[in-house]
């Protein structure tokens, strides 16, 4: 097929796609709704389709072999910028709090959470290999603990956080248990239906987690035994140190929470993959029954990894309650599974730092196209595009997909594929013991 | 001589299929055994058994004295056998450095500088490839990797299953040559699946013959190298 019957047959889709979607507006009128049609919006629609379409397969047909190396180029640099990209971020995160805009701060929170999330999948989707669409499970149980053992028992954040962590991993295991022996989009299936069986738990057993109407009054966490109350009482936060008792200094106390709990997930993450432990996940991933000749107990392979990535689970699920201070279950839907997941594989499967980075695009990125189409919809006046100005952040969704879309073909194994080994010799000539004991450790 | 290994009349089956039927085999101590036999005749089958993957249906696998029939596969190779599967199953995106550590896994902490100094010394196109991906090796440094990886746990008894699987005859040499030495200087004993039946009959002290699942035969290498119709049915016009 030439690339212009292709473009023109991709634009006759479009055309049918967008005529009622793009070409039917809606207007309450004097007498009820009323139905306008817009010709011009739809036909530079469909003109994008036809011109975007032929691009993109002239494109393809002329630097398919050249955009294979590219890319392997493009892998290298990244890899390598890693080294630096870590303490920028790093450095970028400690400093956000005193940007002192609370947009921020809450943005980072929500960021962060979804890293802490994306890091503990990973340790049982990117390291074990074990596809798991039913994490957000984990994240529920986590949340719920902590409510229900603070609301009912008077527990503070510090002392639930561990018994959250706790609970959620026996939940992981008790995952485990049954679907030790599926694979693949079979194991799948199962966690997905974990995943919702848990929701619809939480929904029905309404004398303890009080149904869909959900728990509220859920405390706030304290700095070593002082509230951020606004009473500004001698036993408060802003008593203690003398300072007038503000709403940012709990948001801001909640964002280093989360960054220090992020950043505990990715140190133990990092130290478990040179463990024994994490180098026989890797190992499973790669081929189970090689494992199982060189004398890996599997099973309890397995196990710890949902163990452990469900306990991070947990631990940001109580985060999320103590922040929230209402939850419901609303909030562990499904679409929270898979956002995680889109992180993890987004991000390249065992990557640290490129969960990090799909993290920040994913969830910050959604909130910075928001803005920026909101400006953009302020700025366009004139009369041909007035119907879609009004409209254009609605759009975000569809141009975040098709962003999803162009990532996962050119950088098909996500952001940051390259796998760094967890023991390197720096030469290669000489095994020193003290070298071969440092991988062990 | 006691027997390090000991099959009697063990049967394994896949679903219905019967794919070993009552096998008797014995590898003595220090001893490089050899089970020869056509495509589909069990002979993998028979490996995965004695792994206890798939579990032996009747019969009993006696190793070193102890019956370890309906053990746990882990825990059968936590006592001093080791297995380079058919097909290697090496971790492809794990570093040459990784894979043979994981092979150490069984053996504990001690002294894996030594083990790795051994397999080294064994395989020293393993030594220039340390750091690289194992996916990026060639067939037979991957097999010399999946047999490192075995020696990693400081065996016993080593099962090689089809270690020429694939390979250029130098490099099948090669690799005979060091489980000829391996036996020779560490008194290592080892039990070998191979296809190739001239260069393992020449290689091994004594051969089994399988043939739909059974034993049909059983002698001295230089024996079975000897009898027609072991000619005539593995020999002929190979080798």
């Amino acid at each position: 097929m030439t690339p212009l019957r292709d473009a023109f047959l991709s634009a006759i889709v479009a055309l049918g796609l967008c005529g009622p979607l793009v070409g039917l507006v809606t207007t309450s009128g004097d007498r009820g709704l009323s139905i306008h049609a817009r010709p011009i919006a739809t036909a530079v629609v469909v003109g994008l389709v036809f011109l975007g379409r032929l691009a993109i397969l002239s494109w393809r047909g002329r630097t398919r072999a050249e955009a294979v190396q590219a890319n392997r180029a493009f892998a290298e640099r990244i890899t390598r910028a890693g080294k630096y990209v870590t303490p920028v971020l790093l450095v970028a995160a400690v400093a956000l709090p005193f940007t002192g805009s609370r947009y921020y701060i809450d943005l980072g929170t929500l960021v962060l959470t979804y890293i802490m999330l994306g890091w503990g999948l990973n340790i049982v989707v990117g390291l074990a290999g074990l596809l798991d669409l039913g994490y957000v499970a984990f994240y529920a149980v986590g949340a719920y603990s902590y409510a229900i053992l603070a609301t009912t028992f008077g527990l503070g954040f510090w002392t639930c956080l561990p018994m959250a962590g706790i609970l959620a991993a026996m939940w992981g295991v008790m995952l485990g248990f049954p679907v030790l022996r599926l694979r693949g989009d079979y194991l799948a299936i199962v966690t997905l239906a974990f995943g919702e069986i848990i929701r619809i738990v939480l929904t029905n057993w309404v004398s303890l987690t009080n149904g869909p109407n959900g728990i509220t009054g859920i405390p706030r966490p304290t700095l070593f035994g002082l509230a951020f109350s606004m009473d500004g009482g001698s036993g408060t936060f802003a008593g203690f140190f003398n300072i007038e008792p503000e709403v940012i200094q709990r948001i801001i106390f909640l964002y280093y929470v989360i960054l220090g709990l992020a950043l505990l997930t990715n140190w133990v993450s990092l130290r478990l993959r040179r463990l024994p432990l994490g180098r026989a996940w890797e190992a499973l991933r790669e081929d189970e029954i090689a494992c199982r000749s060189l004398g890996i107990n599997v099973r309890n392979t397995k196990l710890t990894a949902f163990g452990i990535g469900a306990m991070f689970g947990g631990f940001a699920g109580a985060f999320f309650a103590t922040r929230q201070a209402f939850i419901s279950p609303e909030s562990f839907t499904f679409i929270e599974s898979a956002t995680v997941l889109a992180i993890v594989v987004l991000g390249g499967l065992g990557s640290q730092l490129g969960v990090a980075l799909a993290a920040v695009v994913m969830i910050g990125g959604l909130e910075a196209l928001r803005d920026f189409l909101s400006f953009l919809g302020d700025q366009m006046n004139s009369e041909v595009f007035a119907g879609i100005a009004s409209e254009l952040p609605l759009y975000r969704m569809l141009i975040f997909g098709l962003a999803l879309v162009v990532m996962m073909i050119l950088r098909p194994r996500g952001l940051v594929s390259g796998r760094t080994p967890s023991v390197a010799l720096t030469t290669v000539k000489e095994i020193a013991p003290d070298l071969v004991a440092q991988g062990r450790g | 001589m006691s027997a390090l290994l000991a099959l009697s009349g063990v049967t394994a089956f896949y679903g219905a299929i019967q794919a070993l039927r009552g096998i008797d085999l014995t590898v003595d101590q220090g001893e490089i055994v050899t089970l020869i036999g056509a495509n589909g005749a069990g002979k993998s089958t028979l490996m995965m058994t004695i792994c206890g993957n798939p579990r032996a249906r009747s019969g009993k696998i006696v190793h070193d004295g102890q019956d370890i029939t309906n053990w746990p596969t882990h825990q059968i190779m936590r006592r001093g056998l080791a297995q380079a599967p058919e097909g290697r199953r090496i971790f492809n995106r794990m570093s040459v450095h990784e894979n043979l550590l994981m092979g150490a896994e069984v053996a504990g902490r001690s002294d894996i500088a030594g083990l790795l100094e051994q397999v080294f010394t064994l395989f020293p196109r393993l030594k220039e490839r340390i750091n690289q991906r194992g996916g990026t090796l060639s067939g037979g440094e991957q097999q010399m990797l999946a047999i490192g990886r075995a020696l990693m746990s400081r065996p016993r008894l080593l099962l090689l299953d089809e270690p020429s699987l694939g390979l250029a005859p130098l490099v099948v040499r090669q690799i005979f040559g060091a489980i000829r030495e391996l036996n020779r200087t560490t008194g290592l004993t080892v039990l070998l699946v191979e296809q190739n039946a001239y260069q393992a009959l020449r290689l091994a002290h004594r051969g089994y013959v399988l043939v739909n699942g059974s034993i049909t035969m059983a002698g001295t290498g230089a024996e079975l190298l000897a009898r027609p119709e072991i000619r005539a049915a593995y020999l002929e016009g190979g080798a």
